[in-house]
């Protein structure tokens, strides 16, 4: 409890470091202004290392301080098992370590950070990746700790995100390079066999020797051997990887078709009967490559697969033989005296024995006020303290949680498959089998008539059919959507989740923070009329409060310039001052009545604390503030264009105080289903399944983990999406939910493309096999028609959906 | 013609250059990040005066 007097506040000043308004108090230093001592804390420390650069770069580049960071938040990193599991190699001198850093943003940040050495003189170097949000830092680790750097990146702002999650992680790095040294070897071969083939195409070896043509041949052939042994080995494996599953994907007509290529053309060359078609197996494998490539987009600072424990901490402070002491949470028992310190995660289901509890569980549920707790109830792991320390007696081991046990369902198994079966993966089963008709028909036929043609025709229709226009369209048309959608702040975790978009047709929703803005609750009084005064005084005295109800309840009247006096704050109760005279209180009903027994008529509506805020003005109650969520803008519109081709169903964990609001938008109550626990909401998915409906589900919170996951399309809606979003196939900036029909439409769009260029493709497969059959393909023919067709695919799907996108809004 | 030998093992050497200098580009980690560098070097040593000016043209 506080009771001060408090100045008239000003908010035009805005501060010199983050940008922020000056809103509670101005601090002045060496002519600029602050609006809290962290800000100015980290100016004075760059300005003493002559580091101001940074505010020239960029205005205001600094992030908001004003919750300051505890002193030992960071003693877990003592520990020598945490700190090697961080480290990325170390010899005698130098260790080099990765952070993570979400609140990089701008290239102020990366002067900064890439200038740390100036800060600490143990610092060798400082590198940032900015897409991936890393700093790469190396150091003399006699001179300084772990520690002590990370204490330093959090002083200037940059707290780096250490979580369970960075302890048990491996790089893919390596894989992405492989894929860069395939397409230069395919690319290097492709060149420079077009160019010693280019004699031959053009009949120029009749008039040289034909010398010549046998080192041509066997200069290509020897070329070719990189292409086939190195480059195109992933497809070999793929497609005998997917026969030992039995299933025929689409690698195995490529496998083929390049294995025939090869050998027919090693076969004419050794035999001396032809120059064989190595070009167009080398274009063959770069364009594929470059296929593979271009659908290969990912967004480095987004995670998909995060779960629980991305979010959760390494180490808790906990008390252990009387004595306070990190332990990592894994490690956590039942029974353990835990301390979480305010704005830190609680990791495990425990009970409160000490301290006010005021939990944020916005990371679970979406919902952002923060919920009281007093001695003796259960906390749910998840939440975040906000407020004073508190200690709390684990009950649950961490993964044993109420929260955390829906990842031991089955949809988080590694090798859980989608439901949902792309385009090419229908279609390559029936091209196959047709390709290997074709080709033992053709051969049969020859066989009977003109034997010496059977191998020649055989060979040729497996090359010519082989798909790779087919192969192309599908990576160029998802690429290309997939980059469209991310432009629109919709991002996708890989081209198949296109498809699976296109083909969903059931929506579920869930509420709080997913159709509700979690910042922002409209709040409306009811009661008596009040005086332009009392507004004014309500105001002010609620911008004293740092809730956020009371924050809130500040920006809807006027502010009176009166000073208050006997300013006094109940955490999770309410206020209460004496402005003008007037002695007023804020707050719950329990609060505002203590010590007064007159009857009014309000007395029946107390209410639910958390929804409505009383007021009471010199012992009498004229009215209260009703709190709402106000939904997301374009929420009508949006669920309106989504009803006429849609499913809609929404599931809650809320009470059903909302129904027939949210009835009014949705069309039916029949739809909406309320106290839905986690699990509930992941088996009313199973149950959509079994009526056989795909089911797109959008979410937000870690309590939505389970039905995202099992839904065919789990769609996160996230405010900061570099921040936190659950495991799932989408990550939708909220600010860009009103557009969600518009990303479904141009999804299904997509589709059409990939069905127009399948029909392309094939067109070009039947005149090359008009040819092959006829077993009179020339490897010019070849050679022209293989880029020609896998050319036409790429243009016509890329223009084609870029023309889509247009067209549905998204330009 | 027998200089036909000659060219087509120049040109190949030559090519087989650029193929070595790409394969140590994406070894060398070039192509792990292709953002930032491009940030970087618009800082001399002073702390960048080129972005500045740049953003107040824009804005």
């Amino acid at each position: 409890m506080k009771e001060i007097e408090l100045p008239i506040i000003e908010t035009n000043t805005k501060c010199f470091h983050c940008g922020d308004p000056c809103t509670e108090s101005v601090i002045n230093f060496e002519s600029h202004s602050f609006c809290c001592a962290g800000c100015k804390n980290v100016y004075e420390i760059l300005s003493q290392n002559n580091l101001c650069g940074y505010y020239d770069i960029n205005q205001t580049p600094g992030l908001n301080r004003k919750i300051a960071i505890a002193d030992n938040k960071f003693n877990y990193l003592s520990e020598d098992a945490v700190a090697q599991k961080l480290i990325s190699y170390k010899d005698q001198e130098i260790t080099g370590i990765t952070f993570l850093i979400p609140s990089m943003h701008c290239s102020s940040c990366i002067w900064l950070l890439e200038n740390l050495y100036k800060l600490n003189s143990a610092i060798r170097s400082s590198k940032v990746n900015f897409l991936k949000k890393t700093i790469t830092i190396t150091f003399q680790h006699q001179q300084t700790s772990i520690k002590e750097l990370v204490t330093l990146l959090a002083s200037i702002g940059y707290e780096p995100a250490i979580n369970l999650n960075d302890i048990e992680t491996t790089g893919k790095k390596e894989e992405n390079r492989r894929l860069l040294y395939q397409i230069g070897v395919a690319g290097f071969c492709f060149g420079n066999i077009m160019l010693i083939s280019f004699p031959e195409y053009f009949g120029l070896d009749s008039i040289t020797k034909a010398s010549f043509s046998k080192l041509f041949g066997y200069l290509n052939m020897v070329l070719s051997l990189p292409v086939f042994l190195f480059s195109a080995k992933d497809y070999f494996t793929a497609a005998w990887k997917g026969l030992k599953r039995k299933f025929i994907t689409i690698d195995v007509p490529l496998a083929l078709g390049i294995l025939v290529l090869f050998a027919r053309s090693a076969f004419e060359v050794i035999t001396e009967t032809g120059i064989g078609y190595f070009d167009t197996h080398a274009g063959l494998v770069f364009f594929l490559l470059i296929g593979k490539w271009f659908q290969q987009k990912t967004y480095d600072t987004l995670s998909f697969d995060r779960d629980y424990k991305s979010y959760f901490p390494v180490a808790v402070s906990a008390i252990r033989q009387g004595m306070e002491t990190t332990v990592p949470v894994t490690q956590l028992q039942i029974g353990d005296r835990i301390i979480i310190r305010n704005n830190e995660l609680i990791p495990a289901d425990a009970i409160l024995m000490n301290g006010n509890a005021s939990i944020d569980f916005s990371f679970v549920t979406g919902e952002s006020h923060p919920v009281e707790k007093v001695y003796g109830e259960m906390v749910y792991a998840g939440g975040r303290q906000m407020g004073s320390t508190i200690e709390l007696e684990v009950c649950k081991k961490v993964s044993q949680s109420y929260l955390t046990q829906l990842w031991n369902s089955e949809y988080f198994a590694k090798d859980y498959q989608s439901r949902i079966q792309t385009f090419q993966q229908k279609v390559s089963k029936y091209f196959t089998i047709g390709l290997l008709i074709t080709a033992f028909g053709s051969a049969a036929w020859w066989i009977a008539n003109k034997p010496e043609l059977a191998m020649p025709a055989f060979t040729a229709v497996l090359i010519i059919a082989c798909p790779c226009a087919l192969a192309l369209s599908s990576p160029f048309a998802l690429g290309t959507a997939m980059r469209i959608l991310g432009k629109h702040k919709c991002y996708v975790k890989s081209p198949e989740t296109v498809e699976h978009i296109a083909r969903i047709n059931t929506l579920v929703f869930d509420k709080t923070g997913t159709i509700t803005q979690p910042s922002s609750a409209s709040i409306s009084y009811h009661g008596e009329t009040l005086t332009e005064e009392e507004k004014e005084c309500i105001a002010s005295l609620a911008a004293h409060s740092v809730h956020p109800l009371s924050k809130k309840i500040s920006k809807i009247y006027r502010q009176s310039q009166h000073k208050i006096t006997g300013f006094k704050e109940v955490n999770g109760k309410g206020l209460e001052g004496i402005i003008q005279h007037k002695h007023i209180k804020l707050g719950s009903w329990k609060y505002v009545m203590e010590g007064i027994a007159e009857k009014n008529h309000l007395m029946t509506e107390k209410g639910d604390s958390s929804t409505k805020v009383f007021i009471l003005i010199n012992r009498y109650v004229p009215g209260y503030f009703l709190v709402q969520h106000s939904y997301r803008s374009g929420l009508k519109q949006v669920i309106q264009k989504l009803k006429l081709r849609f499913d809609l169903y929404l599931l809650s964990g809320d009470h059903d105080q909302e129904k027939t609001r949210l009835a009014h938008y949705f069309g039916d109550e029949e739809q909406l289903f309320f106290k839905q626990s986690p699990e509930d909401k992941m088996r009313f998915i199973e149950h959509l399944h079994q009526q056989k409906k795909y089911v797109m589900m959008i979410g937000d919170g870690l309590n939505d983990a389970g039905a995202l996951k099992a839904a065919d399309v789990g769609i996160s809606v996230s405010e900061d999406t570099s921040h936190f979003s659950p495991a799932s196939d989408v990550i939708l900036d909220a600010s860009v939910f009103e557009k969600l029909h518009l990303f479904i439409r141009f999804s299904k769009n997509t589709l059409k493309v990939i069905h127009m260029s399948f029909i392309i493709s094939l067109i070009y497969n039947i005149i090359g096999l008009s040819f092959a059959v006829q077993g009179t393909l020339s490897p010019l023919i070849a050679a022209i028609l293989m880029p020609l067709s896998s050319v036409t695919v790429i243009v016509f799907t890329t223009i084609c959906t870029t023309l889509f996108a247009r067209k549905g809004g998204l330009a | 013609m027998s200089v036909m030998y000659i060219l087509i093992g120049c040109s190949l050497l030559l090519a087989i250059g650029f193929l070595l200098a790409f394969i140590w580009s994406v070894k060398s980690g070039q192509m792990d990040d292709d953002y930032t560098p491009s940030v970087r070097i618009l800082f001399d040593d002073f702390g960048g005066k080129k972005e500045t000016n740049q953003e107040k043209n824009e804005s």
